[in-house]
């Protein structure tokens, strides 16, 4: 693996100079809310939080999205495809976890028999430059789902806070040929010495906080077991678990009609609504917030793990942290491994 | 405040023994510093769970509906209010329910506590006579705890249940409240000010309706917004979309919101949610002289009509 080193306060430099090539994304504060956004300036960017409140996912899959409209043109029906004109995204200051996700995301909406043109318009160009946790929080189990505080695994670029100084670790071409064209110097021997230490000592922090060694196969023996019913009794039935969740993916097609225009419209879903699975005859075959929840698990842990060999939870806590009933995926699943 | 805990056991495994009720909805310790979360219990021996602390802030009242069973249920004082309006609009009888009222010295908001650590983490919380102690890596520190309380809490003036079958501890003193300066603030800025500040904060909405649904008054079987057939509001992220959302959702809790606060402090995006309900909470009251959840016998103002009902709002908006 190549590495470079930039100092930080050059970091204002390349970022404009990125801003100028790309559309730039990074964490910037919205009130005391730090989300994803497009920034005009290096200024307007914020690389001290630990991590945003919605996940960067919106940036490839957004919440809502036109995916064609259609009206008359005398006799005929015309239909119209948005084409965007955009410069090529490029995610800045992004944490670890969800780089991850983006991979995940990848294996549902560019699957062999189902690519999908809207996601891939945005995700073909993009490059991913992800900033290593220094501090994970307590929250935080990437470890405990194969990803790490320093996983570079979706990321082009990853830096390490060293103090004064980023080291950038090369991981992909892509990522190369960037810093080859921005120019930066090589990294030496004792600031290499430092970045370990500075990654050992956030690795170290993180202790596992769930079991996932069999964790598939107590979930599906577990499928009828009661205890989904005390587990789940205190769920609102809000969106908030998926719709923060940088690697749920669920979305629902609506069309929308005014006069003699209609729009085909993309919005993000969610499991937990009564509205996701209620079907045309009035029959829900998830009537409850049990059934509802018990999907949101199985789906990550053990569904996903058929389909695509692999988790679909990349550990960063946010379900955790802002559930409005202190609902903790950590424990539902420790509370399964332990049965 | 762990006294507190053991009267509550201590009252619960009494229902349970004697079988006056069938479940008890209340507060067990939280997995994260800073929260309790919600517990439902059966069986007398699991009375040790519950707890109460400054961070029972959910609206037990929530749980209510649609159960069959008999229900002892932990109330703080807006618990209580909702679980009033609730018995009124004919959610749950009195009889189904055993109110446990517990006087309430307010709830801590998390956040407000948090923003005060200039994003270290809070690891360990403790309470201890009127202080609030954070423990995180490399530092402690002490927070008088009246000045963290939730919003709402703030300008809460009812702070002993309204109504209750049992009541735990003491009492408290009431505050003095200068009931709606907040409201009146906001009454005196220009239409386009308040229409630019609800419109910000509505933005920042993305729908997961957290809000809602940890409503105790938002019970209705099929919200506005979920109905498919037809289809009354729009579904996206728009600004249209999600306004027409919020100020239906506000007038619909027209003269029942009880002012907990449960929809602010469940919103991740920090939707400033109450400024519209409170609002219509203070019309209500100028103009009717109700408030929701205080007395089980008038009628709420939206519920029912008399020919000299203030109509001045209709006629000259
Ligand atoms: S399930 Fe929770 S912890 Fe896992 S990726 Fe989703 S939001 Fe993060
Ligand atoms: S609208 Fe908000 S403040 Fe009013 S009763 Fe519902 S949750 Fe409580
Ligand atoms: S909880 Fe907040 S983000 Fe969720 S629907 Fe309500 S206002 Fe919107």
């Amino acid at each position: 693996m190549k590495t470079k080193i930039i100092r930080k306060q050059d970091m204002t430099g390349l970022l404009n100079n990125l801003i100028q090539e790309y559309e730039v994304f990074a964490p910037v504060k919205r009130d005391d809310l730090v989300i994803f956004d497009r920034i005009g300036s290096d200024k307007d960017v914020s690389l001290e939080y630990t991590n945003s409140i919605k996940p960067p996912k919106e940036i490839l899959f957004p919440q809502s999205e036109t995916l064609f409209t259609c009206g008359s043109i005398g006799d005929a029906a015309s239909i119209e495809v948005p084409v965007s004109e955009e410069r090529p995204r490029l995610l800045f200051g992004i944490r670890p976890c969800d780089a991850r996700s983006f991979l995940l995301l990848d294996k549902v909406f560019n699957e062999e028999n189902h690519r999908d043109v809207y996601y891939l318009s945005r995700r073909n160009d993009m490059m991913v430059i992800a900033i290593g946790c220094i501090k994970p929080r307590a929250t935080c189990f990437c470890t405990s789902v194969g990803g790490g505080p320093f996983s570079s695994q979706g990321s082009d670029l990853l830096l390490v806070d060293i103090g004064d100084d980023y080291i950038i670790q090369v991981i992909t071409d892509k990522g190369s040929r960037l810093v080859e064209k921005v120019g930066v110097a090589d990294a030496g021997e004792n600031k290499l010495a430092l970045m370990k230490m500075v990654i050992q000592e956030a690795e170290l922090s993180m202790s596992p906080q769930i079991k996932t060694d069999g964790l598939k196969e107590k979930l599906d023996s577990a499928f009828d077991d009661p205890i989904w019913g005390s587990l789940t009794e205190k769920c609102l039935s809000c969106g908030i678990c998926t719709y923060l969740c940088p690697s749920c993916y669920c979305f629902d097609i609506i069309d929308e009609v005014t006069d003699s225009k209609g729009e085909r419209i993309r919005i993000w879903d969610s499991c937990q609504f009564p509205l996701f699975t209620l079907q045309a005859s009035g029959s829900n075959p998830r009537p409850t917030n049990k059934e509802r929840h018990r999907q949101r698990v199985m789906h990550k842990f053990s569904y996903c793990v058929d389909n695509y060999g692999q988790v679909s939870c990349v550990g960063c806590g946010r379900c955790v942290i802002e559930c409005p009933v202190n609902l903790d995926i950590r424990q539902v699943l420790t509370t399964i491994s332990n049965r | 405040m762990s006294e507190l805990s053991g009267q509550i056991r201590e009252a619960v495994r009494k229902l349970l023994r004697q079988k006056e009720v069938d479940l008890v909805i209340g507060f067990e310790a939280g997995t994260l510093p800073l929260h309790s979360t919600p517990c439902f219990i059966r069986e007398q021996q699991e009375a040790e769970r519950l707890i109460w602390n400054s961070f029972c802030d959910n609206n037990l009242a929530k749980y209510l509906g649609k159960r069959q069973e008999k229900i002892a249920i932990i109330a703080k004082s807006c618990d209580a209010r909702a679980i009033v309006e609730l018995i009124k609009e004919k959610q749950i009888s009195r009889e189904q329910v055993v109110i446990v009222g517990v006087p309430c010295h307010g709830m801590i908001d998390r956040r407000r506590a948090e923003a005060e650590l200039e994003g270290k983490e809070i690891l360990e919380a403790e309470e201890n006579d009127g202080e609030l102690t954070l423990k995180g890596n490399g530092f402690t520190k002490v927070l008088k705890r009246s000045d963290y309380l939730c919003y709402g809490c703030e300008v809460c003036f009812h702070r002993n249940p309204v109504i209750y079958d049992i009541l735990i501890g003491d009492g408290v003193a009431e505050k003095a409240t200068d009931q709606y300066s907040d409201i009146a603030e906001f009454e005196a800025k220009s239409t386009e000010e308040r229409w630019r500040y609800i419109s910000d904060q509505v933005s920042k909405c993305i729908r997961c309706y957290a809000c809602r649904n940890a409503c105790p008054l938002c019970y209705c079987r099929e919200c506005f917004v979920d109905n498919t057939h037809p289809q009354w509001t729009g579904k996206t992220t728009d600004i249209s979309d999600t306004m027409i959302f919020h100020l239906m959702r506000a007038f619909h809790l027209a003269g029942r919101c009880v002012g907990c606060g449960a929809c602010e402090r469940a919103c991740p995006m920090k939707v400033d949610i109450r400024k519209l309900n409170r609002k219509l909470v203070s019309d209500v009251k100028v103009l009717f002289d109700y408030e929701a959840g205080i007395s089980l016998d008038r009628t709420a103002p939206l519920a029912t009509f008399k020919p000299d009902d203030p109509e001045g709002f209709m006629l000259n908006p």
